[in-house]
């Protein structure tokens, strides 16, 4: 009787600790926040964010990030450019499990000059996409990461 | 969320510092050995009256307390402006400041 009892209570727990790890699973992207975040490489996040791979690289595109990350935690990083009818920036770790960083809708009075501070795992190259007037441009630099940013 | 935003040149520069975990889903926990359920901002939208000024999007791959900055055309001093955040919990955050 006692061993059944206990049984059952086993049972009851299985069935809370199941329901308690469904509830807390990651909710479904909101509509407007892009599925490119849940990316794990780079050209499938274009794919969903833009719709195109194609990127024309143009060094007239400031990306300012230290060459020597020390701490992968927090590297800054600032994406400027002089081109006219800017209307999205974003940013990709190509090594991060999921590469698209942060991508930034700049409507018209917004200056193209972004600045965020990112994670990286391990050394790596960072990329800026600039999109003007409906076309993307891009530019790169590796970045060494003395300590990663993504381990616990 | 911390917010200083000024005029210079003409342009309001605003930098924003919001508190938050940023948690990716990717990390353990090192004494119980569970996964660390992912909560990290997915939007933070700034309004300059009804218009929206900025929208950024934000990946797991954003640092822990997010730091932006960021420029824009047609406000003067004395104006507020309304930073709101909105995370994957779908919790949110709006805080307004006045450009000095």
């Amino acid at each position: 009787m006692r061993e059944k009892r206990r049984l059952l209570l086993k049972g009851l727990l299985g069935i809370t600790t199941m329901a308690t790890a469904m509830t807390a699973m990651p909710r479904l992207a909101m509509a407007k926040w892009s599925k490119a975040f849940d990316s794990s490489s780079v050209d499938d996040a274009l794919n969903d964010l833009y719709g195109t791979t194609a990127l024309t690289t143009d060094d007239t595109i400031t990306l300012k990030i230290p060459e020597i990350a020390e701490n992968g935690a927090v590297v800054p990083v600032t994406v400027k450019t002089k081109m006219a009818n800017v209307t999205k920036i974003s940013i990709f770790a190509e090594k991060n499990p999921q590469p698209l960083a942060a991508s930034f809708t700049l409507p018209e009075g917004t200056a193209a000059d972004v600045s965020i501070r990112i994670r990286l795992g391990e050394s790596q190259i960072v990329k800026a996409v600039v999109e003007a007037d409906g076309k993307l441009y891009t530019t790169e630099q590796e970045v060494k990461v003395t300590i990663g940013g993504c381990g616990g | 969320m911390k917010i200083k935003a000024k005029i210079r040149r003409d342009m309001a520069v605003v930098k924003a510092l919001a508190k938050h975990p940023m948690e990716t889903g990717l990390r353990k926990d090192k004494k119980t050995d569970k996964i660390i359920p992912a909560k990290f901002i997915k939007e933070l939208v700034c309004k300059h009256g009804d218009k929206v000024v900025y929208h950024a999007d934000f990946g797991r791959s954003v640092s822990k307390n997010p730091y932006v900055a960021f420029t824009f055309a047609g406000a003067k001093k004395g104006d507020s402006i309304a930073m709101t955040w909105t995370d994957s919990d779908e919790e949110t955050l709006t805080v307004e400041t006045v450009i000095k």
